[in-house]
């Protein structure tokens, strides 16, 4: 049993200040959906709102179809896993995950038999009797999986579970959260602020910066067409050209730098002063010869070896600093520091975008 | 010990060592010795002190089963020692202090800790602060006020029609002790207070909202996340209050009844009144026995340790 | 429906206050009363006699005068003997640990009366007679208690390191203790002497046997409220409070100015952050 989730114009203020300003949003019910952002986005108090424990100043939130205006969030199907798990220190194990059902008043022998399976299910078994304290980072988050999963909620809300996590284990755990999702069906939303995480686990991602949902889509379209410069620069690194747009037709537009004028993909809204030009260092080639387009002169100023891929930096003539990567398989020689070189990029993957889009506006 | 002759070298280390061993040898260890071996010997004349006469018995702590009245005890009539009677009646009365002044504070600790904004926090807490800065004596007189026959609440109560005639409230209504209870009840109140809001004041929040989400109504969150956690402060809260409302001598000396005694009266009448300073310490060592059998069933009951306790 | 709950919450907040309250404002109400005795009602006029009985009390005088000096011992002997003893509590561990523990929390848990009795009966045993110094030692025993837990919750956030490398840069071990340990310790050393101060003010059981023929203000009081009842005890009540008011005030609206302080110093912090990132 699963179920989706709508936010229509939701806003939500705390005083003067707008922590989330009119979110829309249709979450699929079984999908794996994350809010991607910056600290202080507005991320959480959306995971929040719709867990029950702040109300919307204005806009609807639909669990299911049904709206959750005045329902606290113990009458709401959802289940939240907090950043810091919030186990109940004083409880064992087998207490904490059926603490759900006890309350609901669940006689002691149901709860321990569904304790077990739980423990099981998120691979865990023959921890019931131990205390929280006896866990590490690891298995208190499969814990605080089997609390939330033992209530059986429409919803998994999680709160940037992993980041209390080490590197390695916060990648083993991405692929065990998708896993269980997948297995359970129920709808996962996911917060964080870690490009990498939201981009691996989701189905789709929403990006928010400043209150705003930037742009919804799923990873792939998020990290290839961003829909404006917050989003490209969010999940991932470009190089930036300051301009204005020239003779834009079907798509597709002149851009005019100071060094010298590019031809690049138009985005929708690409209008106004805070317009530029994206490019990735994944997508900015490197050649001994001027290309035909699109390309400017540097002079090598960095090499840095990163193990998959080697990243070079040039200084343009006007001083910008633009990187490009070269994939390390062999194909390419490695450029020696101060040589004279070009940088150049297809205008199919250059994008000439706005802004961010600002709250209130 | 090491680590603090490598710290602070000898002769600080010794100065140290000299202020700790004056304190706890010299005004706790020894006085209680004293205490206790002056409890064993008679009441003499300075002449007989050191003479034959002098020897140790018992004799001091059967005073305390002298003298039996009738005590009714809930509709029984039993026949006790009076000084049984007065500690047991201290006890229970301290209990019932205790338990009061529990009811009233934990709602409160509760609100300062996880209700109120956090910006009046420091005002109210200093607001709360207030009483306790006022000394013990004036707490007390200030209900003797109140309570007097022709005081203010008499006034009140006949005035707004709930009361036909004065009551006399110093008499007790419910038991001879009623204006005692009252009175310890507002003197030691913050002394549960503060406790229970420290523990409580350190759950982390998302504890009681994840507490919420499972499903819990807000009597369950209590019962089975919050009270768990502020259990040090509520042992704490409890053996402050209990250990003060048995020892306070001002209270029931400035609101008791005609039939009232308070255990601490009774040590006091010993001491100065009869001038026999040896049944009085026998009877104050009964007391230490009393306040450590409470504080080790408070522990064993709350499987706290002394450190929680004595914060 | 939090609404309502915090409605009902701050109903009862206003409940406690008001009961906190409403017996001191009675009390010191009753000090204004033409009334040979102590009340509001009946209400016989206003009067500032009792006031004046007040400044005339030569017993009260001398009472005050005592409790002062009293109090102020107990912090000059207690605070010392309280730091002493978290310093070395802290540094060891153990059974050891937990039995010097024990016995230093002891004095706290003791009912008052017992603690005055067990210093009149030693020192008596030394030929050393009643009097307030009995009091002072009486009151330390127990005080240095509450001096040693505040300084010993300081400690816990001190971290050793900093001796060791003041000792490193060759400190000697009295500059390490006046520079490095004293500092770090002030905040705890100045709540530890403001609650002996005022436990030693508050303090009734432990002096009422140790105390001879002196007066302190609690027994003055103590005594007044006993034998003949006239309202100069409700004018002293009432004196106390204000003072005890002025301070707290004081205390408050200094409070609020740092506080003020602090955000402003915290704005600016967040200004230089984002400046930092443009």
């Amino acid at each position: 049993m699963s179920a989706g989730i709508d936010l229509e114009n939701v806003c939500c203020d705390f005083g003067s200040f707008r922590a989330v300003d009119n979110a829309n949003v249709a979450i699929r019910p079984g999908e794996f959906f994350s809010f991607l952002g910056p600290s202080g986005c507005g991320k959480t108090t959306i995971l929040r709102m719709i867990s029950g424990f702040i109300e919307p100043t204005q806009g609807t939130i639909r669990i299911g179809g049904k709206d959750v205006a005045g329902l606290r969030p113990n009458q709401r199907p959802t289940a939240l896993i907090f950043q810091n798990l919030a186990l109940f220190p004083l409880m064992p194990i087998w207490e904490n995950i059926t603490f759900g059902l006890e309350v609901r008043g669940v006689d002691k022998a149901t709860r321990r038999r569904k304790a077990d399976e739980l423990l099981k299910l998120v691979d865990l078994p023959g921890a019931a009797d131990k205390m929280v304290s006896q866990l590490s980072g690891g298995q208190k988050q499969r814990v605080a999986i089997a609390r939330a999963l033992a209530v059986e909620p429409a919803v998994m809300l999680l709160d940037e579970p992993l980041s209390a996590l080490d590197l390695k284990l916060r990648q083993h755990m991405r692929a065990e959260l998708r896993a269980i999702q997948k297995r359970t069906g129920v709808t996962f939303i996911y917060i964080t602020h870690d490009q990498g995480e939201a981009l691996a686990m989701s189905d789709r991602v929403g990006v928010m910066s400043q209150g705003r949902i930037q742009q919804i889509a799923d990873p792939r379209d998020i990290y290839n067409n961003p829909v404006n410069g917050f989003v490209a620069s969010f999940v991932g690194e470009n190089n930036v050209f300051t301009g204005t747009v020239q003779n834009p037709a079907g798509g597709v537009a002149a851009f005019e730098t100071a060094l010298g004028t590019f031809r690049a993909r138009l985005g929708e809204q690409a209008r106004g002063p805070g317009v530029k030009l994206y490019v990735r260092p994944e997508h900015t080639l490197l050649s001994d010869a001027a290309a035909p387009e699109n390309s400017v002169p540097v002079t090598i100023s960095e090499v840095s070896f990163e193990g998959a891929f080697i990243s070079v930096m040039g200084n343009a003539p006007n001083g910008q600093l633009l990187t490009a990567e070269i994939r390390n398989d062999g194909s390419a020689t490695v450029p020696a520091i101060g040589a004279a070189m070009h940088m150049s990029f297809d205008p199919a993957r250059a994008a000439i975008l706005p802004d961010a889009a600002v709250s209130g506006g | 010990m090491q680590d603090m002759l490598r710290r602070y070298g000898s002769s600080l280390t010794g100065a140290f060592v000299a202020l700790v061993a004056f304190w706890l040898l010299v005004l706790v260890i020894l006085p209680n010795l004293t205490l206790f071996e002056q409890s064993f010997r008679p009441y003499l004349p300075v002449v007989d002190v050191g003479g034959p006469k002098d020897t140790y018995s018992f004799n001091n702590y059967a005073k305390f089963l002298n003298n039996p009245v009738v005590w009714n005890l809930f509709g029984f009539e039993v026949t006790v020692p009076v000084h049984l009677k007065t500690f047991l009646s201290t006890v229970f009365f301290s209990g019932v202090v205790t338990f009061i002044t529990f009811l009233l504070s934990y709602p409160l600790a509760y609100y300062l800790a996880k209700v109120v904004e956090p910006r009046s926090l420091p005002t109210l807490i200093l607001l709360l602060f207030i009483p306790l800065w006022v000394s013990e004596a004036l707490r007390a007189f200030a209900w003797y006020i109140i309570l007097t026959f022709n005081g203010p609440l008499n006034a009140v109560l006949v005035g707004i029609g709930l009361l036909d005639k004065p009551v006399r409230w110093q008499n007790g209504v419910l038991t001879a002790y009623d204006a005692i209870v009252i009175g310890l009840v507002y003197t030691y109140v913050l002394f549960m207070l503060f406790p229970i809001y420290g523990s409580v004041q350190s759950l982390d929040r998302n504890q009681i909202e994840a507490s919420e989400d499972l499903g819990a109504k807000w009597w369950q969150t209590h019962w089975r996340v919050i009270l768990p956690h502020a259990k040090p402060g509520i042992a704490s809260g409890c053996v402050m209050v209990f250990m003060l409302s048995a020892g306070s001598l001002l209270v029931p000396s400035v609101l008791p009844s005609t039939s009232s005694n308070w255990f601490t009266q009774t040590i006091q009448q010993w001491m100065l009144e009869s001038q026999d300073w040896n049944t009085g310490a026998a009877y104050s060592f009964l007391y230490i026995l009393l306040c450590t059998v409470v504080v080790a069933l408070v522990m064993w009951l709350f499987k706290v340790k002394l450190s929680d306790i004595a914060k | 429906m939090h609404k309502t709950r915090n409605i009902l919450f701050n109903v009862y907040m206003g409940a406690f206050l008001l009961y906190l309250f409403a017996p001191l404002a009675i009390m010191g109400g009753a000090a204004f009363n033409d009334n040979k005795l102590p009340s509001v009602y009946p209400w016989k006029g206003f009067t500032w006699r009792w006031f004046a009985d007040l400044m005339n009390d030569q017993v009260m005088w001398t009472s005050f005068r005592n409790t002062i000096l009293v109090a102020l011992a107990v912090v000059v002997i207690a605070v010392p003997i309280g730091t002493a003893a978290a310093i070395l509590i802290n540094s060891i561990t153990g059974r050891v640990r937990a039995v010097l523990y024990g016995v230093m929390v002891a004095p706290i848990l003791m009912p008052g009366a017992v603690i005055g009795i067990s210093t009149l009966l030693f020192w008596n045993q030394v030929s050393v007679p009643s009097g307030l110094h009995l009091s002072v030692l009486g009151q330390v025993s127990y005080i240095a208690a509450f001096v040693m837990l505040l300084v010993l919750a300081r400690l816990q956030s001190f971290d050793p390191a900093l001796e060791e490398a003041a000792l490193d840069l060759g400190a000697s071990h009295g500059q390490v203790l006046r520079r490095i340990l004293l500092p770090h310790l002030t905040p705890a050393l100045a709540a530890g002497g403001a609650i002996a101060f005022f436990q030693s003010i508050e303090n009734f059981n432990v002096t009422l046997f140790t105390r001879g023929t002196s007066n302190t203000l609690t027994v003055y009081v103590f005594s007044k409220v006993r034998s003949g009842i006239t309202p100069t005890i409700n004018a002293l009540a009432l004196m106390l409070i204000v003072m005890t008011l002025v301070a707290a005030t004081w205390y408050e609206i200094g409070r609020r100015r740092r506080a003020r302080v602090e955000a402003a110093r915290e704005a600016e912090g967040r200004r230089a952050a984002a400046a930092e990132e443009m």
